[in-house]
């Protein structure tokens, strides 16, 4: 345990973070608009795997490609995940929450309707791309490109954070700046008064529903090449996501992004210091711990009705 | 939601104007659940008055106000602007009509500031009129002095002139405002109605909920009381504030 070693571990949790963060705006998001904890979401994380990998094994690769076609072959398959991720999520608003909306369904039923989508999802998802964990196209050689004060990057890390970063960026700057953000802060705030200000709530859930879905595929498929696309594989990273939206403070966006790069980092660290077998542990600790002393999160509730 | 307004079959009350109102409400009845609010009322507004709609507390002012500007729909009756039926038409939509809705209780959006706020009113439009956010400013200093700070953070007053300015950002026609002077001190109430009397100036027609019936009647042209979901009296507003059952009821003369 050197701490060259540790250093190395705590890149890993930059890279991790960036995941989480990237699926826990997802939640955060949905959370803002419908105050709905979207437990499907992992599943539309699972879908965009599949979406990039699909593409990508169907796309002949080039045996042993290069740096630069290594970033052609990414940002393809994100495009991929993104689309399948963006498309689970609008159908499964469009299924599974509209009807509720419509009949002004109690919030227990929307819970309880989302882990039924999510069982729904992961199981149709295990019928069609088979039960065995599939690997991206051997082409990725992970091979070292950057090293940073020693700790060494592969493309693929490089790439994760590179994207991450790039869509975190991207979102907020949608949220904060553009008309449909507005649009979705105001729905947030208040649904009624938004829509006597002209504001059309089902497209704005929509449309929040597919911008969760664009950057949870994406997510799903950077993750998959870090590790293996499979049918169960949304589960752990959706719920330690859905940690860090209420660790950040739920329908926070900035929350949602501090939040992943948080547990991101106590995991690695955690697998760092007490081994693989700690990994979720501590993570979820230091949430519980947060939210009994700041049940708001870390940034509190931002987007959402209340604080 | 054709232009199906009858425009000549006017009542031949003595005095009663025979063109098309902006706004008509017609044999009106809305129900929550099973909760009967409105049971059949009728109530018109011409272009450029203002017409005040007073009530005592559960009366069904607010449901009016909800149903003209499509936050409910009608089971029975309609709703007419200019003559075209408007009833079943979603909010968002009946926005582009021109008709802004001051909701009770203010509801500005807390957590964006007074510019935005504002923008958020004229939301409906590709982009806010700088001629629109100038008049607001103007009608209200107030709200210029605190353009960055977050609506949540705001006095009473300051956020009902911000409910005022921000339904003005969408060049309404039509002005609903629902008791705009609730739980405010009287020194505000003034400069607010006194804005509302400047806003009806420059040419916007004003359908005003009030309990402060002597304010609303001093400002009105025309007055409606609700009682119970039904139109117990309408007349001018010089009428109803010389009427001795208004004065009992609503100014806190004689036995309340
Ligand atoms: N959301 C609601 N659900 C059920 N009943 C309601 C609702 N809103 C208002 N009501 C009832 O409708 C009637 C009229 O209410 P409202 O229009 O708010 O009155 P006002 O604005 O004159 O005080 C009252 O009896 C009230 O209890
Ligand atoms: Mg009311």
């Amino acid at each position: 345990m050197s701490l060259n070693e540790l250093w190395d571990y705590m890149v890993l949790g930059v890279v991790l973070g960036c995941l989480y963060a990237v699926i826990a705006i997802g939640y955060t998001l949905v959370y803002g608009v419908l105050q709905l904890l979207n437990f499907a979401h992992s599943e539309v994380f699972m879908f965009g795997g599949f979406g990039g990998l699909l593409v990508l094994t169907a796309w002949v690769p080039v045996a042993d490609p290069s740096g630069f076609q290594s970033v052609i072959y990414v940002a393809v398959g994100m495009l991929a995940g993104a689309a399948l991720g963006g498309a689970v999520a609008f159908g499964l608003e469009k299924v599974a929450y509209r009807p509720l909306r419509r009949h002004n369904a109690p919030r227990l039923v929307f819970l309880i309707t989302a882990i039924g989508a999510s069982f729904f999802l992961y199981n149709i998802a295990g019928k069609l791309f088979g039960r065995s964990s599939m690997s991206m196209p051997t082409m990725y050689e992970n091979k070292t490109v950057v090293t940073i004060f020693g700790a060494s990057l592969n493309v693929t890390q490089l790439l994760i954070v590179f994207s991450a970063v790039a869509m975190m960026v991207g979102l907020d700057y949608v949220v904060n700046r553009t008309k449909l953000g507005s649009g979705i802060r105001a729905v947030a705030q208040d649904p009624e008064v938004a829509s006597l200000m002209g504001v059309n709530i089902d497209k704005v859930v929509s449309r929040t529903f597919v911008i969760g879905g664009l950057l949870g595929g994406a997510a799903g498929f950077l993750f998959g090449l870090n590790s293996k696309v499979v049918y169960t594989m949304g589960f752990l990273p959706g719920i330690t996501a859905f940690a860090a939206a209420v660790l950040g403070g739920i329908g926070n966006v900035r929350g949602a992004m501090l939040g992943g790069m948080v547990l991101g980092m106590v995991e690695t660290l955690t697998v760092f210091v007490w081994g693989d077998d700690w990994r979720y542990v501590a993570g979820f600790a230091v949430l519980v711990l947060v939210l009994m002393f700041r049940p708001t999160g870390l940034l509190g509730e931002r987007l959402g009705r209340t604080a | 939601m054709s232009g199906a307004a009858d425009l000549t079959k006017e009542t031949e009350q003595t005095g009663e104007r025979t063109d098309t109102p902006m706004l008509e409400l017609r044999d009106l009845r809305v129900f929550y659940g099973a909760i009967e609010a409105l049971k059949g009322i009728n109530v018109k507004v011409y272009e450029g008055e203002v017409v005040a709609l007073l009530g005592a507390n559960g009366a069904g002012k607010s449901t009016t106000l909800r149903t003209a500007s499509g936050m409910l729909s009608p089971r029975d009756g309609q709703v007419l602007f200019h003559g075209e039926r408007i009833d079943g038409i979603k909010s968002h939509d009946l926005v582009r009509f021109g008709i802004g809705h001051v909701p009770e209780g203010r509801r500005v959006f807390p957590r964006m500031t007074v510019r935005e706020n504002l923008e958020m009113g004229a939301y409906r439009f590709k982009a806010p009129d700088p001629d629109d956010m100038d008049r607001v400013f103007t009608l209200f200093p107030r709200l210029s002095e605190r353009r960055t700070q977050l609506g949540g953070t705001l006095s009473g007053g300051e956020q009902q002139m911000l409910a005022i300015g921000r339904a003005l950002m969408g060049k309404p026609e039509l002005l609903l405002l629902d008791e705009p002077s609730m739980g405010l001190a009287p020194l505000i109430v003034r400069q607010i109605f006194d804005i509302l009397e400047e806003i009806n100036k420059q040419g916007t027609t004003v359908l005003l909920v009030e309990q402060n019936a002597s304010q609303a009647l001093q400002l009105a042209d025309r007055g409606y009381v609700l009682e119970t979901g039904s139109v117990a009296m309408a007349d001018e507003a010089s009428a109803l504030l010389a009427d001795p059952r208004v004065r009992a009821a609503y100014l806190g003369e004689g036995a309340a």
